[in-house]
């Protein structure tokens, strides 16, 4: 273009940068290299993690760590919670926000759906008072959730202020519907026979649990929710301006986050074949946690559910790993609580290296 | 302006004004943009460009005064609005999700469907890359990776995704705040090429710039700004740097 030529010769001080040259592609490829290893980095640590309490068992009393089936069953079970709680917490890191309420509103869906089993049992049948029981809890998830997403995105209260207020009514509430205590599910076996039985071994919850995080993965990747989903993390003014409707975006995020956890407190309360309020309160710290390691940044805008998902297992690795050596278990918080404040320094870093915003 | 005074300007504005309780940011302002003419803002700080193309792209409603496109008046309540009549704005702080690709980025908000099995719908994404990468070439910007996510991109090549999303959608009207401001030179060179095309290929370009040699470079007019109104409006082949700088700080 003969137009550009006459840019090119225009003014004196643009003389000595003739030069400079366009930032070579080699460098940006290392960079994307440095990337993958990065977005690889939890499940490189959870292998690394298995090795471990492999070469222990082996050295401690010549038995097997992973290849026991029984160890790694219990390692699913174990996974199965926290990585539903931290599904919809990576969509919700991912967007930029955090929620702090999922711990409780899987508590509150635990103790809804044993008490929607026990009330439907007599007029039902056990298989549809289970069905009602798990859409209640699902559905119950969602009412929290929803308040979430429309205090976020309606009113602009910051998720980590709404979360909190919610983790508190959500709270308050299943204890309340709980009676002060766990509710057990009465009269219905058919509840428990699904919450501990085994398909070829492999047990229908934590079957359940992949099919769904499998969904998540193809809302996040696939769909325009999830691509909307990244924009809001990384630029919502740049979201906006493309003409993504925030405040509906939020909130039906909000709502799923929810969701993931009215389904973790469905399976919870058809394992142990009772609903508790205080079901996933350990929980909250394991689903942030599994969806740093799993390589998402708490600014927003990265994440992937595999990554969440590689979180999850190094957090049950750890703390099943950690029984299966007999420390003590208060080991499990501190060695969680070390493995999420490395996480965190290693996005900060990868932040810097690969020039993204860091806050000053 | 003879042959161009035949067709009514793409857009046109008739005595602007916006006001911000006492301060008035924009006063009385009649500017007019023809097909494949490029317009450039100057002004000192404060002189109301910004309020000006944000008044015209609907983030702001006019105090008083018209816009017409086209010769067709219209109003704008929100930048949508503006966008979906084919005005499209960038602004200085590019307005790109930058862990999204450039198809990604193209596609933002409107992003093609297509069916896994038939029956099962994800994003088109080799729908997107083939855009991204015809867009792209369009604009004489070639990029290997289109995978890649924009940060990996130079700030030269991410002001062209902006411009490569505008050009996409076929805006008509393209505005651009200060377009260079935050590029080394070589970079700026190839965003001054980029408003040539734009302007050969017809469309209308506003853009605010405080550097002379970029709008000696590239602007047909400059429309001078001071303290809200026009201080002079001037045609670039008639004109010179001293007389715009005596314009823009109300020398005579
Ligand atoms: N949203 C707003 N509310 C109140 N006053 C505003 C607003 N936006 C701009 N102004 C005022 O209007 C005047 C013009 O500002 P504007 O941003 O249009 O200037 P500008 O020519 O773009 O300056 P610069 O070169 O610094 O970008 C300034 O006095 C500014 O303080
Ligand atoms: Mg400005």
């Amino acid at each position: 273009m003969s137009s550009t030529e006459d840019v090119q010769k225009t003014g004196p001080q643009a003389a000595p940068r003739d030069h400079v040259a366009p930032p070579a592609d080699h460098s940006e490829r290392a960079k994307t290299l440095v990337q993958r290893i990065a977005d690889l980095r939890a499940w490189l640590f959870l292998a690394a993690l298995v090795l471990a309490f492999e070469i222990w068992a082996r050295y401690d009393f010549d038995g097997t760590f992973i290849l026991n089936p029984y160890n790694l069953q219990s390692i699913a079970i174990f996974a199965v919670a926290p990585l539903l709680l931290a599904s919809g917490q990576t969509f919700v890191i991912i967007s930029g926000g955090i929620d702090l309420s999922l711990g409780f509103i899987m508590g509150l869906a635990a103790v809804v759906a044993a008490h929607v089993v026990n009330w439907t049992t007599p007029s039902l049948g056990m298989p549809l008072a289970v069905l009602a029981g798990a859409l209640a809890g699902v559905a119950i998830a969602g009412v929290p959730g929803l308040i979430n997403g429309l205090l976020v995105a309606r009113l602009r209260v910051p998720p980590f202020i709404g979360t909190l207020g919610m983790f508190g009514v959500a709270r308050g509430v299943a204890f309340l519907l709980a009676g002060g205590t766990v509710v057990p599910v009465q009269g219905n076996s058919f509840f428990s026979t699904l919450g501990n039985g085994r398909f070829h071994g492999v047990p229908y919850i934590v079957i359940v649990t992949i099919v769904f995080v499998l969904l998540m993965h193809y809302l996040l990747t696939q769909t325009r929710f999830g691509q909307h989903n990244y924009a809001i993390g990384a630029n919502v003014q740049a979201a906006r301006r493309a003409g993504i409707n925030i405040k509906s975006h939020l909130t039906r995020l909000y709502v799923l986050s929810g969701i993931c956890a009215g389904l973790a407190g469905v399976l919870y309360s058809a394992r142990f074949n009772a609903g508790a309020a205080q079901a996933g309160e350990p929980l909250l710290l394991d689903s942030v946690a599994a969806v740093v390691i799993g390589g998402a940044s708490l600014f927003g805008g990265s994440g992937t559910i595999f990554g969440t998902v590689a979180g999850a297992l190094v957090i049950a690795v750890i703390q099943y790993g950690l029984v299966f050596i007999n420390v003590e278990p208060f080991w499990q918080f501190i060695s969680v609580g070390v493995v999420i404040i490395i996480s965190v320094l290693i996005d900060q870093a990868q932040r810097r290296f690969s020039g993204g915003r860091v806050d000053e | 302006m003879s042959s161009a005074a035949q067709e009514p300007p793409i857009l046109e504005v008739r005595n602007l004004s916006k006001h911000f309780g006492a301060i008035r940011a924009l006063n009385d302002l009649s500017m007019s943009v023809h097909r494949g003419e490029v317009v450039a803002l100057a002004g000192d700080n404060g002189a109301g460009k910004t309020t000006l193309i944000k008044t015209i792209s609907g983030v702001f409603r006019p105090s008083s005064g018209e816009i017409f496109l086209n010769g067709q008046p219209v109003t704008f309540t929100t930048p949508q609005e503006a966008r979906d009549r084919g005005i499209e704005t960038i602004y200085q702080d590019l307005a790109l999700a930058d862990n999204l690709s450039i198809g990604a980025n193209i596609f933002l908000g409107r992003e093609p469907m297509k069916r896994l099995f038939g029956f099962v719908p994800i994003l088109d994404r080799k729908a997107m890359a083939d855009a991204a990468r015809a867009t792209m070439a369009r604009l004489d910007f070639h990029v290997s990776r289109l995978e890649a996510p924009v940060s990996n991109f130079s700030g030269g090549q991410r002001q062209a995704v902006a411009i490569g999303r505008a050009v996409y959608w076929d805006a008509q009207i393209l505005i651009m705040d200060e377009p260079t401001a935050a590029l080394g030179v070589p970079e700026q060179r190839k965003v001054i090429a980029l408003i040539h095309q734009l302007k050969a290929e017809g469309r209308g370009v506003i853009f605010i710039s405080h550097n002379l040699q970029d709008i000696f470079a590239v602007a047909d007019r400059i429309i001078v700004l001071r303290r809200g109104v026009m201080a002079g409006e001037r045609r670039i082949s008639e004109t010179t740097h001293d007389e715009v700088v005596k314009l823009m700080v109300g020398g005579r």
